[in-house]
């Protein structure tokens, strides 16, 4: 007979975990049809709302900084250039902080069913990255209005750079989550911890502004990422691939870390939570 | 001879008291902990790291073995605490044992409530899909059974409105007929059909009692319901303590049961971290009381009976109502009945609920009483105490209006109606 299952004291981490995702993967798809479905069940413009939140924030950003203040940005027009940092950093923040919230949010089905607890926040991510893929659309009609052309090498990088963006926001979202099952003073601590990262990432203001400090942004791994966005999309400057490297090796770090403090937190969430 | 289809081993589940209840911990206590007794703190910090730290630990199950045959209906009974709950959640895989092993040879699913994942902004048709899936079915089979588990629920009308929508009936008619149409080969069902009305319970208990004869199925079903387990299981395991007690034939198992649980008292009370309830509502203390809030060691036929319990509501936005859910020993359901809605159930502060039975309703016997707190819309339970008081119901013999019937009146009831008589 196939189909057996052999319950155990659970171990911390072991590749069959990588597995059962797979095997699950339908699970995974639902989740995220859900989330998207219900977001925006009972709005009058219903999904269009994905693309007017970054678009507004693009507009405030271009007319206090970018027109007020004058930001230099890079001698590309300022609304574009914001709108590229905005974009991948509102599918990093939206998905660190959906993330974080994932195991109480869902706390009524982790407490009756079993399935592997890694789909939640997997699946809270892949919702994000809708949204991302939908107020992408913008972004392509400004390129048209300003001109803008990428590289070919650029399209090569964009899957990249997303797959840095996941990592960090799965890998740090992981970890949150997990303290958030014990701790819930990350519901409080996030929202702020998310406003001055934005401040410390080059989505405002280009890199070059903090000069021979400049290195210090690059240990945010986030700061790779959108320089990187604006260098293969708007041609700023060459594609930086040591700055790419470095903001792999820590996400994957991230990544790594957050998988493992996960599971092993994981076998008390249903007694906890 | 055939492998027996479960086999468990050893099985051990432990819990640090501290961490049993759902309550969180916010590190603002911690800190505070820390700065009030600052030594205490690092004394126990560095026991903890040491290891001789003396953890109050609680076995909810221990050396639990058992051998489960293909094709058989398990029923599980015990007093609440007995370990029948997480027993089924190890089974599930919800929350790991601390030691032991179960092998289970098969497809297995689980039942711990009707509408697991259920949303209430989603339309019925979007919720079979999903609870489907959460309920492990893939969607391919859902799409097979798509037409099946909508006739099986009666709610064709309605299947593109948003389940919020939904009467409580409806509600969890959809949810059942999703559920009753997993083809596992092991099926883990908990207390689910204490919900749903007498009617579509039995077409559920049909459905199982159906697939079980026909395909094989093996189950295991918690219960409280005397008499549901008594139709259903040919075998029944009765915890007590987080110990297997008795595991045998259904009749003799239940007999023994019954026949140990009169112990049980006409008044309860609840230590706050072990306290049923959410981080909406707790329940303090329940009890069995005359007219005069009283309390009575056992109710009088003739005589007004008070049901009554003391509750603590933690957190404003909801309306839970209160309601009591009577019992016979046999695990039928004489009646519930709960408060009117009103917008005062939802203030935060201790709250007293009495529910009157009136005199000459309950007829002699024993009975238990159910103790449920919770919210219509979203239907929240915040807690659901099966058997929270036991009393027993005795005929004044002095003022009885047995006359000289010298035997119990039957039936669960004994009314006094109107009646009329008119020669003619």
């Amino acid at each position: 007979m196939n189909n057996v299952t052999i319950i155990r004291p659970k171990k911390t981490f072991s590749w069959n975990d990588l597995k059962e995702i797979w095997q699950y993967k339908e699970l995974l798809y639902f989740f995220t049809w859900r989330d998207f479905k219900v977001r925006y069940k009972q709005t009058a413009i219903g999904v269009l709302w994905a693309i007017f939140q970054p678009f507004m924030t693009m507009v405030i950003f271009s007319v206090f900084f970018g027109t007020l203040l004058k930001i230099p940005s890079d001698n590309i027009p300022y609304p574009i250039f914001v709108y590229t940092g905005l974009l991948f950093w509102q599918f990093f923040s939206s998905a660190l902080s959906e993330t974080s919230n994932v195991l109480i949010s869902n706390q009524s089905i982790i407490t009756k069913v079993y399935f592997p607890r890694l789909i939640l926040p997997l699946s809270s991510v892949a919702t994000k990255f809708v949204d991302f893929a939908i107020s992408a659309a913008i972004l392509v009609g400004m390129m048209f209005y300003y001109g803008y052309a990428p590289h070919l090498i650029g399209l090569i990088i964009i899957p990249l750079l997303l797959l840095v963006t996941f990592m960090a926001a799965v890998g740090g979202g992981l970890f949150l989550a997990s303290i958030n099952v014990k701790y819930r003073d990350v519901r409080y601590v996030l929202p702020f911890f998310i406003q001055i990262l934005l401040f410390i990432t080059p989505v405002i203001y280009p890199a070059s502004i903090a000069g021979k400090y400049s290195w210090i942004l690059a240990f945010n791994p986030m700061t790779g990422v959108i320089q990187n966005a604006r260098a293969a999309l708007l041609g700023t400057a060459p594609v930086n691939w040591i700055l790419i490297s470095i903001s792999f090796a820590v996400c994957a770090v991230l990544l790594i870390v957050g998988v493992i403090y996960f599971k092993k937190v994981e076998r008390y969430f249903a007694d906890v939570v | 001879m055939e492998q027996s289809i479960i086999s468990i081993k050893n099985l051990g589940k432990k819990y640090n008291i501290a961490h049993q209840r759902g309550r969180y911990i916010a590190l603002r206590d911690i800190l505070a902990n820390i700065l009030r007794s600052p030594f205490k703190f690092a004394k126990h910090k560095a026991k903890q790291i040491v290891g001789l730290e003396t953890k109050e630990e609680f076995w909810a199950l221990r050396n639990i073995n058992l051998e489960v045959n293909k094709g058989d209906i398990v029923g599980i009974i015990g007093a609440n605490g007995a370990g029948k709950s997480t027993l089924l959640k190890i089974l599930t895989g919800i929350t790991p044992p601390t030691e032991g092993e179960i092998i289970m040879r098969g497809k297995v699913a689980s039942l711990l409530e009707v509408g697991t994942g259920f949303h209430p902004e989603l339309t019925g048709r979007e919720n079979i899909f999903l609870n489907g899936a959460i309920l492990g079915m893939s969607k391919k089979e859902i799409s097979r059974k798509f037409d099946e588990i909508v006739a099986f629920s009666g709610i064709e009308k309605f299947l593109d409105t948003p389940v919020k929508y939904y009467s409580s009936g409806m509600y969890v008619r959809l949810a059942f007929s999703v559920a009753a149409h997993m083809e596992p080969d092991i099926l883990l069902v908990d207390e689910v059909l204490a919900v749903g009305d007498a009617e579509f319970q039995k077409k559920c208990l049909g459905k199982m009692e159906e697939v079980t004869k026909k395909e094989g199925r093996t189950i295991l079903f918690v219960s409280h319901n005397m008499g549901a387990i008594q139709r259903l299981c040919q075998k029944t395991i009765l915890l007590e303590k987080g110990k297997v007690k008795m595991f045998g034939k259904t009749e003799e198992v239940v007999n023994h049961y019954i026949d140990n649980t009169n112990s049980r008292a006409t008044e309860a009370h609840w230590e706050k971290e072990h306290a049923p309830g959410d981080s909406v509502a707790i329940l303090h203390s329940a009890r069995v009381v005359d007219e005069n809030h009283n309390k009575i060691p056992f109710a009088t036929a003739n005589k007004k009976i008070g049901i009554e319990f003391i509750y603590e509501i933690l957190k404003n936005g909801y309306t839970p109502i209160p309601n009591i859910h009577i019992f016979t020993m046999s695990g039928e359901r004489a009646f519930m009945s709960h408060e009117e809605f009103n917008e005062k159930l939802g203030t935060a502060g201790k709250h007293r609920a009495t529910m009157w039975i009136p005199e000459n309703l309950l007829n002699e016997g024993t009975y238990i009483a159910g103790i449920v707190l919770s919210t219509m819309t979203p239907l929240t339970i915040h807690f659901s105490q099966q058997d929270a008081l036991m009393f027993n119901v005795i005929e004044d013999i002095i003022n009885s209006r047995k006359l000289d019937f010298n035997q119990k009146i039957p039936g669960v009831v004994r009314p006094r109606l109107k009646w009329e008589n008119i020669q003619i």
